[in-house]
């Protein structure tokens, strides 16, 4: 295919899924079960993918994605609550000491830009460890980020551990589809660039990665900063899809989960990203829900169902992932590559 | 002041020895297979929960050596099942799958529990309260420093003098080559399991006798504070790992003591950070160098 044919191709397909969202909507219900697994899905595979640039991509094993999705979702909650509600929800802090409201998409910005210019300052210390090193250290850092919050000194900011609540919010599918895509567009534009083949080299083989002229510093440092950057517009994103915010929810546990479906995707494929995130969350939210009640064919009532057995399903066929399908859904190829080997392998053999 | 800040200390002394034996099991099991067994807080808080449903049916007596022998077994089997398939893949998937255990353990806890917090059960005798000079506490408070400490002087005894110790020294040290002259490496490493449940085992009845209630998350906290002692006395070393605990245990607890509660557990992490820049083998741990 010629590269202008393979644009339009695309954007045609977006606009296909654009218009198949608009219809979905229109026929179930902006509150019904398929859009609200498809809105979180969408924002959990925006994070997903920023993790996966990350631990997929340049092979560094950070752990602290949860805490620079805090600092985005903050970020917006405080900056977007109208003036009007700010004596309510602050109400243990005479309203707040922020005298403005800005704008959603600025606040959203301002989210991403603010978890980056935070991953900048940690990564100068941290992006000199090695593997598992690195990951302690960024988990580290993710629970002092939660700290700091959560503390009382800062609470006219951030409402120490108190709800955030009344910024605005989003009611249709197509906004966050529209924000995630975009997001996912520039991750995947950005690891076609020179960078991103960088990105490959260092996490394929450092050392010979730095004797072939990369600066390692350099590129894992925007790799890191690039990653929290969309993890921060993420956060933003789940706590506008959550309408209320409270730090604790943002706990190590919340990596693990992002982590997790990084790996049933396959490290390094944005597309297994993607597809793993919806079905992640349509999974817990929804197909298994069945597990979670007491069910009775006739009279016999069917075993171990009740509250939480979902989950222990859930986990341990996650575990089963990890354990005998290590390379998880696409390994590391992408959805449009797998039309194509057949092909290549028949110009090889034709040359 | 010395009597404010009393209190504190003997808490801190107490919640030392307690992450510091949930910390030689993370030391031992980095010494040998270079992996952060994120599962070993929640096999810690599964200790808790076996002793919470044990004493319904059972005299305490004969509960507390069953729970030991159930984490054991806990323990064994995450090994067994989890870690024993991915021996020869990469380094970050045994770790994912360490991740992966941890998730599943949690979410069944809390299946099986209904997600309440369970009232852990007082144990005779070591849930009584003394008084020493003006500081009211527990009698586990004085115990677990004198009970930690003869635990490891025994462990070291036994990777010391023994056979199985010394296979175990031989696994830490060389991998591959141990495993060519003839150290069974499967059974080294059960055992290194083995000892790090049982002293979590331990360290889990005197933990929750302390504070009284068991959450499916609550040994999440306490396991990476172990860890993070085990990394700042240097990973591989026991008598590191333990000495790591307690300055973790005390100052954590002097923190609470000026009134930053908030920052006790963000004190432990910023410690690690700086541990890791400034001296990545910790106190007593051995330089290795990078081979290409």
């Amino acid at each position: 295919m010629k590269p202008y044919k393979k644009i339009i191709a695309s954007f045609a397909l977006l606009a296909l899924m654009f218009l198949a969202l608009y219809f979905l909507e229109q026929h179930f219900g902006k509150r019904s079960m398929l859009i609200t697994v498809l809105k979180k899905g969408a924002i959990y595979a925006l994070i997903a993918v920023s993790m996966n640039l990350l631990n997929g991509f340049t092979g560094l094993f950070s752990l602290g994605q949860a805490g620079f999705m805090l600092v985005g979702a903050y970020t917006y909650a405080v900056l977007t609550i109208p003036m009007a509600r700010r004596a309510a929800v602050y109400q243990y802090y005479d309203g707040g000491i922020i005298p403005f409201t800005a704008p959603a998409i600025v606040g959203i910005l301002a989210a991403g830009l603010l978890a980056a210019l935070i991953a900048a300052l940690i990564g100068l210390p941290v992006l000199r460890l090695k593997s598992d090193y690195l990951a302690i250290a960024t988990l580290g850092f993710a629970e002092i980020i939660r700290a700091i919050i959560q503390w009382d000194t800062l609470g006219p900011i951030t409402n120490g551990s108190n709800l955030l609540k009344t910024y605005p919010t989003f009611k249709s599918v197509i906004p966050v589809f529209a924000a995630c895509a975009l997001c996912i567009g520039v991750i995947v534009l950005l690891i076609h660039s020179t960078y991103g083949r960088a990105f490959k080299a260092i996490r394929d083989d450092e050392i010979a990665a730095e004797a072939m002229g990369i600066n390692l510093f350099h590129h894992k440092q925007m790799a890191f900063v690039i990653s929290s950057f969309f993890a921060g517009i993420g956060g933003a994103l789940l706590a506008m899809y959550q309408g209320s915010l409270q730090a604790n929810a943002f706990k190590s546990s919340m990596t693990y989960e992002i982590l997790l479906i990084v790996v049933i995707g396959g490290m390094g494929s944005i597309s297994g990203s993607v597809i793993a995130s919806f079905l992640f969350i349509a999974c817990s939210e929804w197909w298994l829900r069945f597990l979670d009640t007491e069910m009775y064919i006739g009279t016999f009532k069917v075993p171990l169902l009740r509250s939480g057995f979902r989950m222990v399903v859930f986990s341990a066929v996650i575990m089963v992932v990890v354990l005998f399908f290590r390379k998880g859904i696409m390994g590391e190829k992408e959805i449009w590559d797998l039309r194509r080997p057949r092909r290549r392998a028949g110009k090889e053999a034709g040359r | 002041m010395f009597d404010k800040i009393l209190p504190y200390l003997l808490s801190g002394i107490s919640v030392g020895g307690q992450y510091a034996l949930i910390a030689v099991g993370y030391t031992m099991v980095y010494g040998i297979l270079r992996l952060i067994n994120f599962a070993h807080g929640d096999i810690f808080t599964a200790a808790g929960f076996f002793m919470v449903y044990m004493v319904t049916v059972l005299p305490i007596q004969i509960a507390i050596p069953l729970v030991v022998a159930l984490t054991v077994l806990l323990g064994f089997t995450v090994e067994r099942v989890a870690y024993k398939p991915l021996r020869s893949a990469p380094r970050m998937s045994v770790m994912i799958s360490a991740i992966g255990v941890s998730y599943l353990l949690q979410n069944l806890m809390w299946y099986v529990t209904g997600g309440l917090a369970k009232q852990y059960p007082t144990i005779p005798w070591i849930s009584q309260s003394v008084t020493i000079g003006t500081a009211t506490t527990k009698v586990v408070t004085l115990i677990t420093p004198v009970l930690t400490v003869l635990l490891v002087i025994a462990l070291v005894a036994i990777i010391q003098n023994t056979k199985i110790g010394m296979a175990m020294r031989a696994v830490s040290k060389d991998f591959e080559t141990a495993q060519l002259m003839g150290i069974k490496i499967d059974s080294v490493i059960s055992t290194t399991f083995i000892i790090g449940s049982l002293l979590a085992a331990v360290g889990s009845v005197l933990y929750f006798s302390n504070y009284a209630s068991v959450t499916p998350t609550a040994g999440a906290m306490p396991g990476l504070k172990a860890f993070v002692a085990a990394v700042f006395g240097g990973i591989g070393s026991i008598p590191g790992a333990v000495i790591g605990a307690f300055i973790i245990g005390i100052c954590e607890n002097i923190i609470k003591a000026l009134g930053y509660t908030t920052f006790s557990d963000a004190f432990t992490f910023a410690l690690l950070i700086v541990i890791l820049l400034f001296k990545p083998t910790g106190l007593f741990g051995e330089k290795t160098s990078e081979k290409v």
